[in-house]
């Protein structure tokens, strides 16, 4: 990627204001709140708090409450309070196009953080582009971002990048013939088609697709199924809902022991804890947040998440999750957008798309008016489940 | 199609047979006596499961189990004492609103005390990979529980309805519950008592379950839709029956997988539903003399 150069200068000075910010932040006890705020910036952000997807919206929903905190304590932005105002979703792409609207028209913020999932995202990308107002999509499918439209960006890695790392794996491995398993939601749904598609770059064939639904009790028939086709070397379970625990379960149960895949959607202990013994040896492409107690100490991204997974497990006293992550991202992103471009959708766009080099949860955001998503596949690391904890997985 | 595979799905299909038939249990005993659906019958097998799970922090397994089912029937009898024993001669459509309220307001109140993640009470022997071989297919301990628990119920239910007098009592408010005031029964009781036993044998469904399906808490709702049909299927108020409508829709359900993909499992299901309805409305296993006495 070349880029113009006024905008690696800019980088440095993104990276400058994002240091601040973070400076800001640590020193809590440095700057007293100051007595009047010069202004209120109002950010909504639609989550699916409840629902189908509350697995997502639930940590997104604590961490922006968390973060919103800690900027106010700190005396906002360049003296601003934050005012964040979370309409709850339950994951339905309806009430996510009324929210939209409402926070735009009724409450006039100046951008939108989430929907949580993709298919909501793809519902209501439109009309925050018609309004002009960024949104920040902690949906993770392509799509939100491919074609690329001027006010929508997203925080969770591609899925093309998940899936081309899977593949560089069962290379390695020798792997060539696969199954893939896929949840009926937006994120499956995508990631089966990215999985089908570029499967042949890599003399993969797939030789069995199936789809299993989100609310699944027991997916022990369909297993059954591929685990007949004697030509299936490893299975690929893509999917972000709880019933991808089940797979694991379900094959382990019928004593078929090819290994398997996951997306990143399974970045998520509790998952490991759901599958138990059956989760030992899944092997699955996911952001550093997981891994990070054990990332070198010169990775630009260590010093976040340490801090980020320490806050949020103090105060809400559950595991950190990618999914928060996602959030995380979306809220630094577009603080330091605001502290550079203050309180304008559109320079606050533009000032998005001039982000260099910015640490995240998952990953360092490299932004552009062609990349709304910022993350190259080095975001992601192969990671393997052993001892009911994630590992980084380094081959065998 | 080998042996092998034939017996694994069967073997699946008993899975998901005997998971909706558990529930299907506790949508019958409320409708033998009250002759309504009780839309909250999720919520109790939800209810059950969570509580046990988070009892089991302080307690033993069995014990988190009983305890589990005993909080549940209370809160099965506080729902029947607050919401649907002061209604005046009642209709059976605004009962049935206040059960679907009902199962909107407890899953409002279980997102809120459990939080939105999944849990699940470990497996009562062995662990996830744990499976016994049956001629050469392989089926999880667990399923065999709940297989023997629901056959257990339906005995249990049997007995208690056909020999006890408090289960002729409950029989007789459902078949006519005028007439079973005018004997000395006292109908408003009897409808609490039905309340506390779905109460309880959705508990305890939602106990066995959990390690295979896990437990969150909107898990109610697809269990509900499931266990309606199968009870429709049976012949409302029969638990024979549910057992045999269940077995029979999780066996189709696991082979239908065989020949159209899996999505298309819920279309097949809902499919003989209404063929069912339109064929025979009273269920395989029901009479058509007692379904034309009833009003729903």
């Amino acid at each position: 990627m070349v880029l113009p150069p006024y905008s690696i200068e800019r980088g440095e000075k993104m990276k400058k204001i994002a240091s601040k910010i973070l400076m800001a932040m640590l020193a809590v006890s440095f700057f007293a709140v100051p007595a009047a705020w010069a202004e209120n910036i109002k950010v909504g952000a639609i989550l699916a708090v409840t629902g189908g997807a509350s697995f997502l919206g639930g940590p997104e929903a604590r961490s922006l409450e968390m973060l919103v905190e800690e900027v106010n304590n700190n005396g906002g932005i360049n003296g601003n309070k934050i005012e964040l105002i979370i309409k709850d979703s339950a994951a339905s792409p309806e009430k996510a196009i009324s929210f939209a609207k409402q926070l735009i028209e009724e409450e006039k913020v100046l951008a939108i953080i989430g929907p949580s999932t993709s298919g909501e995202t793809m519902k209501i990308k439109n009309i925050c582009e018609q309004a002009k107002t960024p949104l920040l999509s902690c949906g993770a499918a392509e799509v939100i971002v491919n074609p690329v439209a001027a006010y929508v960006f997203k925080t969770p890695q591609k899925d093309s990048f998940a899936v081309k790392k899977i593949f560089m794996e069962m290379n390695k491995m020798g792997i060539s013939k696969i199954a893939v398993l896929a949840g009926n939601t937006g994120f499956g749904k995508a990631g089966k088609g990215q999985l089908l598609k570029i499967a042949p770059e890599f003399g993969i064939e797939v030789v069995e697709v199936e789809v299993y639904d989100k609310k699944s009790n027991d997916l022990s028939a369909v297993v059954a199924k591929i685990k007949a086709n004697k030509d299936v070397q490893a299975v690929i379970n893509w999917s972000i809902v709880p019933a991808q625990a089940i797979v694991a379960k379900n094959m382990r149960q019928a004593g078929w022991d090819v290994p398997l895949f996951q997306s990143h959607g399974f970045g998520n202990i509790k998952y490991v804890e759901a599958a138990g013994a059956a989760a030992e040896g899944i092997i699955f492409p996911a952001g550093r947040l997981l891994i990070a107690d054990s990332l070198p100490a010169d990775n630009p991204q260590k010093a976040l998440l340490m801090a980020y997974k320490k806050n949020y497990e103090a105060k809400f006293n559950e595991p950190a999750s990618t999914f928060g992550g996602h959030a995380y991202d979306a809220f630094t992103i577009l603080m330091a957008a605001v502290a550079e471009a203050g309180n304008d959708r559109d320079k606050v766009r533009t000032a998005i798309e001039g982000l260099k080099n910015f640490a995240g949860t998952g990953g360092v955001f490299n932004f552009s008016a062609e990349d709304h998503n910022g993350l190259g596949i080095e975001a992601f690391q192969m990671m393997i489940v052993k001892d009911g904890k994630f590992v980084a997985y380094t081959g065998k | 199609m080998t042996t092998e595979l034939f017996i694994q799905y069967l073997l699946a299909g008993i899975t998901y047979g005997s998971i909706y038939a558990i529930v299907a249990i506790g949508f019958n005993i409320i409708y033998n006596t009250t002759g309504i659906i009780n839309f909250a019958q999720g919520e109790f097998v939800m209810f059950g499961g969570m509580i046990a799970i988070s009892l089991l922090q302080f307690m033993p397994l069995p014990l988190a189990i009983l305890l589990a089912v005993v909080l549940t029937m209370l809160i099965g009898a506080l729902i029947e004492i607050c919401f649907i024993r002061w209604l005046k001669s009642p209709s059976v459509l605004r009962m049935i609103i206040i059960t679907i309220g009902i199962s909107i307001l407890s899953r409002e109140v279980a997102v809120h005390v459990w939080g939105e993640s999944i849990r699940s009470l470990p497996y009562f022997v062995g662990n996830e990979i744990t499976s016994i071989p049956i001629l050469g297919a392989r089926i999880s301990p667990q399923v065999l529980w709940v297989v023997a628990v629901s056959g257990l119920m339906v005995v249990c239910l049997g007995v208690f309805f056909k020999t006890t007098s408090v289960g002729r009592e409950m029989r007789a408010c459902a078949s006519n519950r005028k007439a079973a005031t005018l004997c000395g029964i006292n109908a408003e009781n009897m409808v609490t008592l039905s309340f506390v036993l779905s109460a309880g044998i959705g508990a305890l469904a939602g106990c066995v379950m959990s390690p295979i399906t896990y437990s969150q808490y909107d898990m109610g709702t697809g269990l509900a839709i499931k266990g309606f049909t199968v009870a429709i299927l049976g012949g409302l108020g029969s638990s024979g029956g549910a057992v045999a409508a269940g077995l029979l829709l999780g066996i189709i359900e696991a082979f239908s997988v065989s020949v159209v993909p899996l999505a298309f499992q819920d279309a097949i299901s809902i499919s003989i539903l209404l063929i069912i309805l339109f064929v025979r409305p009273q269920g395989l296993f029901g009479s058509k003399e007692a379904a034309g006495l009833k009003e729903f």
